[in-house]
C-alpha cells in the first residue's frame, strides 16, 4: 500500500519536476514564464505527433526499433517546446512585451494547440485508427530498470519507472549544479537579479535570457512528453494533462527556486495530488477539497517566505521585468 | 560618428516619446490585419478552403442570426466586465491573475443564496442578498492576496494564481454537495420551477440586463480611473511606489482598497453569470475569462473605452473560430490557436509603438 502510494506519487510528481526545473531555470534569468502549462501541452502533443507518424509508418508493431521509437518523439517534443519558447523569448526579450500577458497568451495557444492536434490528428491523416493510442512507442518509454519486479517494495519505489523519470532527476540535479557551482550559472543568476549590473559586467543579457528560457521550455516540454508516453500509456486525451502546468509553477515557489529541493517537492506534490485516492471512505465531495491541498500548501509557503523575508529564499529580484538598457 | 565602425550593430533601439493616436492605432490595425492573414493561411492549410470563405464563415458565425448577435454581445459584456475588474489592479502594477477565482467565488455566493434562501424570503429581498453576498465574497477573496502583498510584499501574481485553483476546487465541492438530481455531480438549473433569485429580464431579451450593467460599469470605471482621487492615487502607486510614499499616500491602503474594488467587480461578473444567464454554477462558469480579460485590459492600454473594442475583437475571434471549426469539421480548440496567434501579433506590435529602430547609416561609411 505505502509502496504503491509512493510509486504513484513519484509518477504524478515527475511531470511537475520537469515543469518546475524548466521554470526555475527560466525564472532565474528574470523571465516569469506563465506559458509553462501551454509549453507542456505542446511538448506532449509534439511527441505524440512524432510517435504517431512513426507508428503509422511501421508495417507491424514488431518492426519497431527501440532507438527510433524513443528518439523520434523525443526530438519532436524538444523541437515543439523549443519553438514555443522562442516565441516567448522573441516577444518578451527582443520586443520587451509584458511577460504576464505573453505567458498567458502562450498558455492559451499551447493548450489549444495540444487539444486541437490531439483531437484532429486522426481526421487530418485519414487513417482508420479509432483513437490515438501509441502503445508500441509507449512501451519503450515505459521500459523499467531491471529487477523492478523481483525486488519487492524496493523495486517498486526505486526501479519501476521509465527512463524519463530518471532523466528528470538527473536534469534537476544538473540544473542545481549549473546554477550554484558554475560561472554560467552565476551569470544567469546575475541577469535575473539585476540585469543592468550584469550588463555592465559584460554579460549579454538578451543571450542569457534566450538560452535560459529556451532550455527551460524544452525541459518543461519533456514533462508533457513523460505524461503522455509514460504515465498515460501513450493515450492522448484532451485536457488530460489538466492543471499540472500551474502546479509546476506552484512547485517552483514551494521549493523556493531550488531545483534540488524540487525532486522531493515534486514527489510530495504528487502525493498531495493523489492522496484522496488512498484515504478510505472519503465521500466524493470531500475528495474535491483534498485536491486543493497542493495549492493551499503553496500559498502558505509563499506567505511564510515573504514574512521571513530572507534574501536567499526569495525569487530573483527582477523577475517579470523586461530589460531595456537605455531606460534610466 | 565614425568610431569603431566594425562594431556598430546593424540597428539600435530607441525609446519613442509618444506617438500620435492615429499612428499607434494604425500600427495596431496593421498588426491585426497581418495576424488575420497568418491565421487565414493556417486555416487554409488545415482545411484546404480559400481564406475568403474562411472569413465569411467567421462573420456568419458571429453575426449570422440575431440570436448569435445577442450571444456575442453577452460574451462580450461578460469578458468586458472581468477586464474592467482587473484594470485598476493592473494600473497599480498589481498583477491580479486571480480574476477567474474571484468570478467563481462571486458566482458561488450567488448560487448559495439562490439554493439556501430561494422561496424562503421574498424574491426582491433575495436578489438584494445575492448582490451583497456575491460582491462581498469576491471582494474578500481578492483582499486576501492584497493584504499579504501590502503587509509582507508577498508575490501577488503567484498568490492570485493559486487562489484560482482553491476557488475551482471549492466550487467543485459545492457542486457535489448541492447536486441535483442526486448522483449527477451537477447543480443543474437552480429553482427552475419558481425562478427564485433569477435576475429579471428586460423585455424579451435575456442578455440585455447584463449588457446594460456592464456598460454602466464601463462608464463608472472610466470616470473612476480618470477623474477620481482614488484613480489618481492608484496610478501614482503604479508609476512609482516611492513617489507615492513620498507624497504621503498610504500605499498599503491603496493596494487593499483597489483590490477590493477589483474583486467586487469580479463578483458582479459572477452574479450576472449565475443569477442572470446560466442559473447554475460549474467549475467552468468563469470559462477562462479571468485570463483572457488580462489580455483585453492590457491590449486596450487600461482604457475602459478601448476595452470595448479589444473585448469585441477577442469575442468575435472566438465565436468566429468556433464556427470555422464546426463548419470545416475541426476541433473546437482551433479558436484558441487563432486567438493565440492574433494576440502574439498584437503583443509584438506594441514594441513598434514604444520603440523605434535606428538602422546603421551604411551609406556614410566610405570605403
Amino acid at each position: 500500500m505505502l509502496a504503491t502510494f509512493i510509486q504513484r506519487a513519484v509518477m504524478q510528481g515527475i511531470p511537475l519536476l520537469f515543469g518546475a526545473t524548466g521554470e526555475i531555470l527560466t525564472e532565474k534569468s528574470g523571465n516569469l514564464n506563465l506559458g509553462i502549462p501551454g509549453i507542456m501541452y505542446v511538448g506532449g502533443i509534439s511527441g505524440v505527433i512524432g510517435a504517431f507518424f512513426y507508428e503509422s509508418s511501421l508495417a507491424s508493431p514488431e518492426d519497431a526499433n527501440a532507438f527510433l521509437a524513443i528518439s523520434i518523439p523525443l526530438l519532436c517534443s524538444i523541437l515543439g517546446s523549443l519553438i514555443v519558447g522562442l516565441i516567448y523569448c522573441f516577444l518578451t526579450v527582443t520586443l520587451r512585451a509584458n511577460q504576464n500577458v505573453t505567458g498567458l497568451a502562450i498558455t492559451t495557444f499551447g493548450v489549444g494547440f495540444g487539444n486541437f492536434f490531439g483531437g484532429s490528428l486522426i481526421k487530418l491523416v485519414d487513417t482508420d485508427i479509432p483513437s490515438i493510442s501509441l502503445t508500441t512507442t509507449s512501451n519503450f518509454f515505459r521500459t523499467t530498470l531491471p529487477f523492478a519486479d523481483s525486488t519487492g517494495w524496493f523495486g517498486k519505489i526505486f526501479l519501476s519507472y521509465g527512463f524519463l523519470a530518471y532523466a528528470a532527476i538527473i536534469i534537476a540535479l544538473g540544473c542545481s549544479f549549473f546554477l550554484n557551482r558554475t560561472r554560467g550559472g552565476l551569470h544567469l543568476r546575475a541577469v535575473g537579479e539585476n540585469p543592468a549590473t550584469a550588463d555592465a559586467a559584460g554579460i549579454s543579457v538578451g543571450k542569457t535570457k534566450y538560452l535560459a528560457t529556451c532550455i527551460g521550455s524544452v525541459i518543461a516540454g519533456l514533462g508533457g512528453l513523460y505524461y503522455v508516453m509514460d504515465y498515460a500509456n501513450g493515450v492522448w486525451s484532451n485536457d488530460g494533462f489538466g492543471d499540472r502546468g500551474w502546479l509546476a509553477i506552484a512547485l517552483v515557489i514551494f521549493v523556493m527556486w531550488k531545483p534540488k529541493s524540487g525532486i522531493l517537492g515534486s514527489i510530495l506534490f504528487g502525493g498531495l495530488y493523489i492522496i484522496y485516492l488512498f484515504i478510505p471512505g472519503l465521500p466524493l465531495r470531500t475528495q474535491e477539497l483534498f485536491k486543493m491541498l497542493p495549492y493551499v500548501v503553496t500559498i502558505i509557503v509563499l506567505i511564510l517566505v515573504s514574512i521571513r523575508n530572507k534574501k536567499e529564499n526569495q525569487g530573483p529580484q527582477s523577475l517579470g521585468l523586461s530589460y531595456f538598457r537605455e531606460e534610466r | 560618428m565614425n568610431k569603431t565602425k566594425n562594431h556598430e550593430p546593424l540597428f539600435h533601439i530607441v525609446k519613442r516619446d509618444s506617438l500620435p493616436v492615429y499612428k499607434s492605432w494604425g500600427i495596431r490595425i496593421i498588426a491585426i490585419l497581418a495576424a488575420l492573414i497568418v491565421a487565414g493561411v493556417i486555416t487554409m492549410l488545415l482545411t484546404g478552403e480559400n481564406p475568403i470563405n474562411v472569413y465569411l464563415t467567421m462573420f456568419k458565425g458571429a453575426f449570422g442570426t440575431s440570436r448569435r448577435i445577442w450571444s456575442l454581445l453577452q460574451s462580450l459584456a461578460m469578458l468586458l466586465c472581468v477586464a474592467l475588474a482587473v484594470t485598476p489592479a493592473f494600473m497599480m502594477r498589481f498583477w491580479n491573475i486571480g480574476a477567474e477565482g474571484q468570478v467563481l467565488i462571486g458566482g458561488l455566493a450567488t448560487a448559495a443564496c439562490m439554493i439556501t434562501l430561494g422561496d424562503k424570503i421574498p424574491n426582491a429581498l433575495l436578489i438584494i442578498v445575492m448582490i451583497v453576498a456575491s460582491i462581498s465574497a469576491a471582494a474578500i477573496w481578492a483582499l486576501i492576496p492584497a493584504f499579504f502583498k501590502a503587509k509582507f510584499n508577498t508575490n501577488e501574481t503567484l498568490f492570485t494564481l493559486m487562489m484560482n485553483y482553491v476557488a475551482i476546487q471549492l466550487v467543485s465541492y459545492f457542486e457535489k454537495l448541492w447536486e441535483n438530481p442526486k448522483g449527477s455531480s451537477n447543480i443543474g438549473i437552480i429553482n427552475q420551477a419558481t425562478h427564485a433569485g433569477w435576475l429579471p429580464t428586460i423585455g424579451n431579451f435575456d442578455y440585455l440586463l447584463n449588457i446594460i450593467v456592464v456598460l454602466a460599469l464601463t462608464v463608472f470605471m472610466y470616470i473612476y480611473l480618470k477623474y477620481s482621487k482614488h484613480g489618481y492615487e492608484l496610478t501614482v502607486v503604479g508609476e512609482s511606489e516611492n513617489t507615492a510614499r513620498y507624497i504621503g499616500l498610504n500605499v498599503k491602503k491603496v493596494i487593499m482598497r483597489t483590490m477590493i474594488l477589483s474583486g467586487a467587480v469580479c463578483g458582479i461578473a459572477g452574479l450576472l453569470l449565475v443569477g442572470g444567464t446560466n442559473h447554475t454554477i460549474t467549475t467552468t462558469t468563469a470559462g477562462g475569462r479571468g485570463f483572457t480579460a488580462i489580455m483585453v485590459s492590457w491590449l486596450a492600454k487600461f482604457n475602459p473605452i478601448y476595452m470595448i473594442l479589444t473585448a469585441f475583437l477577442i469575442t468575435f475571434l472566438e465565436s468566429g473560430a468556433g464556427e470555422i471549426s464546426t463548419v470545416f469539421g475541426l476541433n473546437e480548440s482551433f479558436s484558441d490557436i487563432i486567438t493565440g496567434i492574433i494576440i502574439f501579433f498584437i503583443i509584438g506590435c506594441e514594441f513598434f509603438i514604444n520603440y523605434k529602430l535606428h538602422f546603421r547609416s551604411s551609406h556614410k561609411e566610405v570605403k
